[in-house]
């Protein structure tokens, strides 16, 4: 389910966060671009959860282990720590209860990675601010009524609920519109504002 | 070899064109109705090499009426193998790779002990005097033969349907000799609209005055217009309303007007007749009270304290199940509680539906979705396997 129109600058970034023969689950793994990174680059034992039954079918074809079912629903027939890794790329924002979403994750896995779009973006503050509309941008092209974006958020706010749910940060990147990632030493503003994507590393 | 007829036994029951492994006093086959089942046999057919580390065996499991002849031309009908499509030399699943066995079930017709076959206590067809027949006894008898032939670990099991639950029942009671596990259109237990199903067609048979209590062959009968009645009804649940209408609609067979009586007016009506008449050459109609029997008896998860994860537990076999979306006699969400267990149970899963509008016979014929997603995970289980390609 990739909801985003931008290249996924993201994956290779999330990678970076796995170790080796890891065992990770992609939550909304799309066509299977990043489950087929893992295998090759990391011999990861991965599985993956996708609502289209399109990318469902073409990962099977591709030999991935990836089923049909809905991140909100279907995460709950998941062992508690059954995963190294529950990966939520790029879905975060279109699930109906990205609290409950969340909470799932960090149950499932010992480390969750969230990458998510942010709203807190200056471009689209910009497009908000100026035309008093809401933002339709070259990432995130979607009109308000069709979009399947239906919970954006911003760093901060992602920040928040991980505290919310007693959630630790361990590692946190955020890109700016290259794709780059934004040095480690900014603030959190700094990044609300410039960066345009976010992957976190979390664990509780 | 000619179709049986009428009054005669069935050849092929007691000595069929298939290879047959025979079991003597010695291996009993042991039965979930707790007696045993001694002297048996197993009708099988195999195709392509069994390689040095015997690690590329695929057991194919075969439906309700299905048989051995998976991939061969079927010694009854003449027609070819009912896998063909996916199975052979150069195919989906490729003899030249693979080792492929399929054999007859226990209770079948086609040369594994059945009710037609001779009760070597009498003399005569053990007609309702076998014992019903389970999957899990299917499943049992299969391995003996998998043991036949030195095979440890099979690399995959497949099968659609009755055969999806047998792959089941292999995945659950022998983990460790399932490497990988492909159940097609089933589910873990038998619904109760299929068994009301089935019951439909149990009662056509029974209530054929040919059936005399299932000892028609010491009556030179057959049931035949009971089980060719039962086809029919069965027939119409593997198709869906929408393809009937796409083939037939309302169509008039070789007339122009309604008859105003009870000829096959309309085009559905003579085809179901085709397919029951047909149907009657080629089946025993006792082996089809067995048949249906042993798929209403099956509930994976009521063998496991009701609940299905258990039946997986500790599993380390890779799974791939399919459902169609036009299937109503195992429809998406009988799968997906299988899918569920697997999860729970920290299986490797994957699970396709396939959008067609075939119905549950979409598992037989050429779906492009279905060979691709076979394809794609026999491929990745066969370098998980460390199988050349």
């Amino acid at each position: 389910m990739s909801v985003n129109g931008s290249q996924r600058v993201d994956l290779e970034v999330v990678a970076n966060l796995i170790p080796p023969q890891s065992r990770v689950l992609d939550v909304g793994s799309g066509d299977g671009s990043l489950l087929e990174l893992l295998q090759e680059t990391k011999q990861v034992d991965g599985r993956g959860l996708e609502l289209s039954q399109r990318g469902v079918n073409e990962c099977v074809a591709r030999g991935l282990s990836v089923i049909q079912g809905d991140a909100d629903k279907d995460l709950e027939f998941y062992p508690d720590k059954g995963f190294d890794f529950v990966v939520l790329s790029q879905t975060l924002q279109a699930t109906r209860n990205p609290k409950l979403v969340l909470d799932e994750l960090l149950r499932i896995g010992n480390r969750a990675i969230v990458s998510f779009p942010n709203f807190g973006h200056w471009r689209v503050r910009l497009s908000l601010f100026v035309n008093g509309r809401m933002p339709v941008t070259k990432d995130l092209p979607y009109s308000w009524y069709d979009t399947p974006n239906i919970h954006f958020c911003t760093i901060r706010d992602f920040v928040n609920l991980c505290e919310e749910l007693g959630a630790t940060v361990e590692k946190a990147t955020a890109l700016d519109a290259a794709g780059q990632k934004i040095g480690l030493s900014m603030p959190w503003w700094f990044w609300n504002f410039f960066g345009q994507q976010a992957v976190f590393l979390l664990k509780r | 070899m000619a179709a049986p007829r009428a009054g005669k036994t069935n050849n092929e029951a007691d000595q069929p064109s298939s290879p047959v492994l025979r079991f003597g006093p010695d291996k009993p086959l042991k039965l979930d109705a707790g007696t045993l089942l001694s002297p048996f046999q197993i009708a099988y057919q195999t195709y392509g090499t069994l390689n040095d580390a015997r690690s590329n065996a695929i057991l194919v499991c075969h439906a309700l009426t299905g048989d051995q002849h998976v991939a061969s031309t079927n010694p009854v009908t003449g027609k070819p193998g009912w896998w063909e499509v996916l199975i052979g030399p150069g195919r989906i699943i490729d003899t030249n790779r693979f080792f492929v066995i399929c054999s007859n079930v226990i209770g079948g017709c086609l040369g594994s002990t059945g009710p037609a076959s001779t009760n070597p206590a009498t003399g005569k067809p053990y007609g309702l005097d076998l014992p019903v027949i389970t999957i899990r006894d299917m499943v049992r008898a299969q391995q003996m033969l998998i043991d036949h032939f030195g095979i440890e670990k099979l690399f995959c099991v497949l099968g659609g349907s009755m055969g999806g639950m047998q792959v089941l029942e292999w995945a659950s009671s022998y983990p460790e000799r399932v490497f990988s596990a492909l159940p097609i259109a089933t589910g873990a237990r038998h619904s109760s609209q299929n068994i009301a199903f089935h019951e439909v067609g149990r009662q056509a048979v029974m209530a054929d005055p040919d059936w005399h209590g299932g000892k028609y062959f010491e009556h030179g009968k057959r049931p035949e217009k009971g089980l060719a009645v039962a086809r029919m009804a069965a027939h119409i649940t593997y198709l869906s309303e929408a393809a009937l209408h796409r083939k037939f609609g309302r169509n008039l067979q070789d007339r122009d007007h309604l008859t105003f009586g009870f000829d096959a007016d309309f085009q559905i009506e003579s085809y179901l007749r085709h397919q029951g008449m047909t149907f009657v050459d080629r089946f025993d109609a006792n082996s089809y009270l067995y048949m249906t029997r042993s798929m209403d008896y099956f509930d994976l998860a009521a063998d496991h304290g009701g609940r299905l994860a258990d039946a997986f537990a500790g599993t380390k076999t890779r799974f791939c199940l399919v459902s169609f979306t036009s299937d109503w006699l195992f429809p998406t969400e009988e799968s997906r509680s299988i899918v569920h267990a697997l999860n729970a149970a920290g299986a490797s899963v994957s699970f396709v539906e396939i959008e067609t509008d075939r119905g549950h016979d979409a598992f037989l014929l050429d779906e492009p979705e279905l060979f691709a997603a076979i394809k794609g995970f026999i491929g990745s289980a066969a370098r998980a396997r460390g199988l050349s390609a």
